[in-house]
């Protein structure tokens, strides 16, 4: 195995019951993911971003089985991980998580101070003097002014942004080797949102972590990740090189999911959108689950799976367009030339209004 | 000037919006002045708890205003108006939300959810009428017939945003305030909303104030921008105004912020942060200005005469 693999995902299965009905809501996903590399999951809601990494840390809701796979960590499967103590050895400690809303992972009766300190104190078994100057530290270092003072205060008193600010430093508080940032800026207003995911760059350089950044907004993808999957209906249908998936994407649906930015769209014509609603996971998926809204697909995209088909070394997509014996398909123009038509749209350096 | 051939629809004057908290005061929204064009869809652009959403409420008469006007065609309908006024109002403007699943009652059926307004306006002739304009409606935002007898939750977030939209166009307003219409909803699921709203300005002739906070949605979707910042407004141009020479500080930090999807761009870039704080904010108090035809900006005269000279500097090397 490469040695620079932190994380490495094989032939993983997840299925969920729900009322009496199986529905798969991982679908045979492999994935090496590369130390202090960021790589970025993209996909809409339903396509099991969350699900994939959450099977990382063993907290598939009750009701979500792995039904087939495994997850190498630290030369361990992780999911020969039977019992919650050895799950504890790695959830937080190993592998943190921040999730999409701040308030719901804070504890709203406790102090902020506290709901740090006590992830210190557990996971470093420090002394509780030693624990708060950490924590203080932590706080300072998330972007917490007089982090002394706002120590004691309630989650509360902290606005959106500064209370993922601490959900951040509680997930830095064991130093994990990885970071699963689960829509962190989703419900943040986009001013903050820059600032948060400036703050996660910065710490992920200084902390040394692997970031998994998972969103469906293509524009942060942009900015944070060195690597790209995009998921859909519980598969990765795209991998690559960030560059490679914005500049030479090759899967339809990322095709669509770029088209239908509106950073692209130009005033009084219409935006593009993928038409549909992805499919139902309850059901068996034959072929290429995207066929039906794909404005490409192929008799042999529903009959069909199509494989990974390898597209430079670093990039790979799931399509039957890329067989050779598929007809010669171009991306669409929306997309075509996208650096020189982002410059055109902006002013100066690709930044709106900027001189 | 262009601007005198628009039919000003909405007016809003020195609009002063305070909540009381344990007798504490805080003002939401500080003189705000703004018009509103028949026709246009116009873009109300801020953090949260800038107080958009604030004015948008006021004008449908949910939030009480302390202070100023707010003047629909010519009538003036904050304060105390008369009941057949409010119900005027009520009718004529529609309010779309941001939560889908919030907006809509959880116990009634779709059928009952798009045609509360008709009920409570006896806007329809008879049983047979009332469901030909829900069938009506649910057709225009793509939903069919068959959809219902279902209730809200066997629906996507996109299917509940339609029917928001459907529940608002079903009472024929003339004005649509669509307060973060697409953040609750995925990507893909946007770019049909969106078009969707476009479509129902272009066949009806309807007029949109739009609240958001994204610049980049509002560029595709706006005829006229104002960026509002902790409660005044700081800036106001037309969208191709606006992006090409924004003057306010504030709006140049909002513009930086757009995540744009490439990847050469977004790497290169450095993070700006607004901090009214290590501003020069000496001289007489900022007023809002118009700076060019339409293009309106918060400053004081030492400040516009700045904006004056980088707007004469922008044009020089646009020529």
């Amino acid at each position: 195995m490469d040695k620079n693999i932190i994380l490495s995902v094989k032939n993983l299965e997840v299925k969920f019951k729900v009322r009496d009905r199986v529905l798969t809501a991982i679908r045979n996903i492999s994935l090496d993911f590369e130390d202090h590399k960021v790589v970025a999951i993209v996909g809409e809601s339903g396509s099991g971003k969350s699900v994939f990494t959450k099977t990382f840390t063993g907290m598939l809701e009750i009701n979500g089985e792995v039904t087939n796979g495994e997850i190498w960590f630290e030369g361990k499967n992780l999911l020969e991980n039977k019992k919650d103590e050895d799950w504890l050895k790695i959830r937080g400690k190993k592998i943190a998580t921040v999730f999409q809303d701040p308030m719901t992972s804070l504890n709203p009766v406790r102090t902020i101070g506290y709901q740090i300190s006590e992830v210190i104190m557990k996971h470093q078994g420090k002394s509780k003097e030693e624990a708060k100057k950490e924590a203080i530290e932590l706080m300072t270092r998330v972007g917490i002014y007089n982090a002394e003072q706002r120590y004691d205060e309630y989650p509360f008193m902290y606005s959106g942004g500064m209370r993922q600010r601490i959900v951040i430093a509680i997930a830095l508080a064991c130093h994990p080797k990885i970071l699963i940032c689960d829509e962190p800026t989703t419900a943040l207003d986009v001013t903050i949102q820059a600032q948060i995911i400036h703050l996660i760059k910065d710490l992920a350089k200084e902390y040394n972590f692997t970031t998994i950044y998972i969103t469906h907004d293509l524009g942060v993808v942009a900015n944070v990740a060195d690597k790209v999957a995009v998921m859909y209906a519980g598969q990765i249908i795209e991998y690559g090189d960030v560059e490679e998936i914005f500049y030479d994407p090759r899967h339809p649906y990322t095709w669509g999911l770029l088209s239908s930015l509106p950073q692209l769209g130009e005033k009084g014509s219409e935006l593009f959108a993928i038409r549909g609603t992805p499919p139902s996971l309850f059901e068996e998926i034959k072929g290429d689950a995207f066929a039906p809204r794909s404005d490409y697909s192929m008799e042999i995209d529903f009959i069909e799976e199509p494989p990974m088909f390898k597209v430079t070394d670093t990039h790979y997509a799931k399509t039957w367009l890329l067989d050779p014996r598929a007809p010669k398909v171009e991306k669409p123009k929306a997309i075509q030339n996208l650096h020189e038509k982002i410059l055109a749209l902006t002013a100066k350096g690709g930044i709106y209004g900027e001189r | 000037m262009e601007n005198d051939k628009k039919e000003v629809l909405l007016s809003v004057k020195n609009l002063e919006i305070t909540f009381f908290n344990n007798k504490k005061a805080f003002r939401a929204v500080k003189n705000a002045n703004f018009e509103i064009y028949k026709g246009e869809t116009f873009a109300l652009v801020g953090e949260s708890g800038s107080g958009k959403t604030t004015i948008g409420r006021a004008i449908i008469r949910l939030n009480p205003t302390s202070a100023g006007e707010i003047i629909y065609k010519g009538k003036k309908i904050n304060g105390k108006i008369s009941k057949e006024e409010e119900r005027e109002i009520v009718r004529n403007i529609q309010m779309i939300f941001q939560d889908p699943a919030a907006s809509l009652n959880e116990r009634a059926t779709i059928d009952y959810c798009v045609s509360e307004g008709l009920y409570n306006f006896h806007l329809y002739d008879n049983e047979e009428d009332r469901e030909r304009k829900v069938d009506m409606a649910l057709e225009s935002v793509g939903l069919l017939p068959e959809h219902k007898s279902r209730y809200p939750h066997e629906f996507s977030g996109g299917q509940r945003q339609r029917i928001g939209i459907a529940r608002a166009m079903i009472m024929k307003p003339e004005f649509i305030i669509a307060d973060e219409p697409i953040s609750a909803l995925d990507v893909s699921i946007r770019a049909q909303v969106l078009n969707l709203m476009n479509k129902f300005k272009e066949e009806q002739g309807l007029t949109y104030m739009f609240i958001a906070h994204d610049l980049s949605v509002v560029r595709y979707f706006s005829d006229r921008i104002a960026v509002i910042h902790k409660g005044r407004i700081v800036e106001i141009a037309p969208t191709n105004v606006l992006f090409k020479y924004p003057l306010h500080p504030y709006t140049h930090s909002l513009l930086q912020a757009v995540p744009m999807p490439d990847p050469r761009i977004e790497k290169a870039k450095e993070l700006v942060i607004y901090d009214e704080s290590t501003r020069d904010l000496s001289g007489e108090k900022p007023i809002l200005q118009e700076i060019r035809p339409g293009h309106f900006v918060f400053a004081n005269d030492r400040e516009m005469r700045e904006y004056e000279e980088t707007l004469r500097r922008w044009e020089k090397e646009e020529q």
